[in-house]
């Protein structure tokens, strides 16, 4: 009997123990409120959009919210990468337009599909080391870097073709855009994937597994946090950083691989602005772009905010589609405000 | 004859002499660049540099005139960016400042007399003010929000071609004036007017900013920030300054750059724009990393920048290739101007120093 007071001290206790650890993780880390808030308006979206528009909490409008948004997702999981180190990649985007011209071309010209998907995720991979090589021995700014990779793939798009390039309809990798049911619902809504989709989120689970349990992602963190001391506690700075330039321009052509699969078309002008879709995401999601703080998981959600906000815009039909890059933009900074002023507190304590 | 010798001999002695004082200058390599792009083109037609003289219109026709109406507008906004670099920021909303300007110019002139120089005045004033209004709001967040500059500007850089999208209600809104279109296609002298507008105002900021101390307050500011407040320098007004600056020169080239066609392309217009400035301001030797400037610098970067478009045309390239040339550019510039390739260089030079050094010191030995 006597043993029942001392169970609820101690059970008291580790609540307290639990929400003290919870305050300080809020206020510790500095990307943690951002990413709740943009996990809140997330649902939030949800919920206005189904109580407003209806067709919103079902099966296939969140299914098509993954397969449409699949490549974001891969570009923001490595922009984060990137952007943890306080360094920037603008050339994804424009290395997803050489991709996918280079790949439907050789597809078409007789190279079999699998090599060919081979080779995108290996140009994206040159891309990263090149602006690596460029930032990490020649100590060229990584924005300057990334510019020049961003220029050249999309330059070498437009000389190998300005034209749309159809991927065969019979190719074997299409089978990565097919839609894959699940839960066969009602009428048409279905719980449907891709392999894309796939894709995408194995890209997440890997690159979180790398930033949170490898020595890769802890070193990224340290250079984010500041390059000076990591260099002095002998982590290995150039080589992490070389690394994830070229992981990201991996996750470029890999990105290329999903979209070019689900449309069908290789293009010199696909991609325009992805780089500051992926960006927005990774910010959105609670990545301090001066780096150190962030997860790959909210950036995720800031790719699905970003892509949601498209739905209603296009479902609310009142709104003129000349407000969306507003909005866009008007969201974007209320969360750059949100990460401002968490900073700020964080600084202040 | 020996007159000549001697005269085309000390020419090359001034020339040389002047090369070798300008190797000191950071832009140094960017007109060389230029230099070397002109000499493929007459490699390609001898008779590339020609300038010629229309009597029935009055006009210079050639293609380097071609060049210097191309480079006016990069001119303006690699101007604005240069001061914008050298506080250690950055404006990437140059591009849609442009098109947010020339989309108030041409939706007012599109309900305006197609005659009216008062008109047109107004329309340029617009732009202006539109471009003025972008800065300031992107000062103002940096100033007093103390938001980083890349996220600042890269927020405006969303928004504005909205703003753009809002004015022109989606449309590409096209216009007629004739004053308007006289200040980007016409000529005076012979010399296209856009270029003499853009020279004249670039010339004024940089006098503005080299005569008085606000070169030098930027340029403070830029080196190290928590020094400059402790020196008495204030930031905010002068980061707003900078910003509003640069939104003014990029509406500026806004008009030009729909002014040429009469037509504001809410999508196309000004596309990229902030890239090209960059790069000029990089040409010019600039560093992004802020605490000095040189608007020379940026006027042979745009210069480069327009010498290489017109090139690449000229040399029968796809327009929409230009930037893999750009990027080669970039990566050669940036690789002369790294540490590890100067170093390179510098050993070398040391090592040959110290050969012919000791030289005299073998010879003396062995006889």
């Amino acid at each position: 009997m006597s043993v029942q007071p001392a169970s609820v001290v101690d059970r008291s206790a580790a609540r307290l123990g639990t929400r003290r650890r919870l305050v300080q993780k809020l206020t510790t880390n500095p990307s943690t409120l951002p990413t709740l808030a943009s996990l809140v308006i997330f649902v939030g979206m949800l919920a206005y959009g189904e109580s407003a528009y209806g067709r919103i909490v079902q099966y296939s409008t969140l299914s098509n919210l993954f397969i449409n948004n699949a490549h974001i997702i891969i570009l923001a999981a490595g922009l984060t990468m990137v952007i943890l180190t306080g360094g920037i990649d603008l050339s994804v985007g424009a290395v997803v337009a050489l991709t996918s011209v280079a790949g439907v071309m050789s597809v078409n010209a007789g190279l079999d599909p699998w090599l060919a998907v081979g080779l995108m995720v290996l140009i994206g991979s040159a891309f990263g080391l090149f602006s690596g090589i460029l930032i990490q021995y020649f100590n060229v700014q990584p924005f300057i870097a990334t510019l020049s990779s961003m220029f050249l793939a999309r330059g070498l798009a437009a000389i190998l073709s300005t034209d749309a390039e159809q991927l065969d309809p019979d190719a074997s990798i299409r089978v990565l855009a097919e839609t894959i049911t699940i839960v066969d619902g009602p009428k048409v809504n279905d719980l449907e994937t891709t392999a894309g989709v796939i894709i995408a989120l194995l890209v997440v689970a890997g690159v979180f597994f790398l930033l949170h349990r490898t020595r890769l992602g802890r070193t990224a963190y340290a250079i984010g946090g500041s390059e000076q001391s990591a260099l002095l506690m002998g982590l290995p700075v150039n080589r992490t950083k070389l690394w994830l330039y070229t992981l990201s321009g991996t996750l470029a052509g890999l990105a290329s691989v999903v979209y070019t699969t689900r449309i069908g078309v290789g293009q010199n002008i696909i991609g325009e602005g992805w780089e500051m879709q992926a960006i927005a995401a990774a910010v959105i999601g609670g990545t301090l772009l001066t780096g150190g703080a962030g997860f790959v998981l909210g950036s995720v959600v800031g790719a699905l905010v970003l892509g949601l906000m498209n739905v209603l815009i296009t479902r609310d039909g009142t709104i003129p589609p000349a407000w969306t890059t507003i909005i866009t933009g008007g969201v974007l900074l209320v969360f750059v405000l949100i990460q401002r002023a968490v900073t700020a507190v964080r600084r202040r304590t | 004859m020996s007159l000549v010798v001697g005269l085309v001999l000390f020419a090359a002695f001034i020339a040389a002499g002047a090369v070798f004082k300008l190797y000191r200058n950071q832009w140094f390599w960017g007109v060389v660049a230029i230099i070397v792009l002109l000499c493929l083109n007459l490699l390609k037609d001898p008779g590339y540099l020609a300038i010629d003289y229309v009597d029935s219109t009055g006009r210079l026709v050639g293609n380097l005139l071609d060049i210097v109406r191309w480079a006016a507008p990069t001119m303006l906004i690699a101007t604005g960016m240069a001061l914008v670099i050298a506080t250690r920021g950055i404006d990437l909303s140059v591009g849609s400042s442009m098109v947010a300007g020339g989309a108030a110019s041409l939706q007012l002139l599109s309900a305006a007399n197609p005659t009216s120089a008062g008109d047109a005045a107004v329309a340029v004033l617009l732009a202006i003010l539109t471009g003025g209004a972008i800065g300031a709001v992107n000062g103002l967040l940096v100033t007093y929000v103390k938001l980083q500059p890349f996220i600042t500007t890269l927020v405006m850089m969303m928004a504005g071609r909205g703003i753009a999208k809002v004015i022109t209600d989606g449309q590409n809104t096209s216009a007629t004036n004739a004053p308007f279109k006289w200040l980007v296609n016409g000529t005076v002298l012979g010399f296209p007017v856009v270029f003499l507008v853009a020279l004249a105002v670039v010339g004024i900021v940089g006098l503005w900013v080299r005569r008085s101390a606000f070169g030098l307050v930027v340029e403070a500011i830029g080196i190290n920030p928590k020094a400059a407040w402790m020196a008495g320098i204030r930031p905010a007004g002068i980061l707003l300054t900078v910003y509003v600056v640069s939104g003014v020169l990029a509406a500026l080239a806004g008009v030009f750059s729909v002014g040429s066609v009469m037509v504001v392309d809410v999508s196309k217009t000004g596309y990229q724009a902030e890239l090209d400035a960059i790069l000029a301001v990089v040409v010019g030797g600039t560093s992004l990393a802020g605490g000095k400037f040189s608007i020379r610098g940026a006027l042979v970067g745009a210069l480069l920048i327009a010498t290489l478009d017109k090139t690449v045309l000229f040399l029968g390239v796809s327009g929409a290739a230009t930037p893999a040339f750009k990027a080669v550019v970039i990566v050669v510039l940036c690789l002369l101007q790294s540490q590890r390739v100067r170093g390179l260089f510098a050993r070398r030079r040391r090592r040959t120093a110290v050969e012919t050094a000791a030289e005299p010191v073998k010879g003396s030995v062995t006889v």
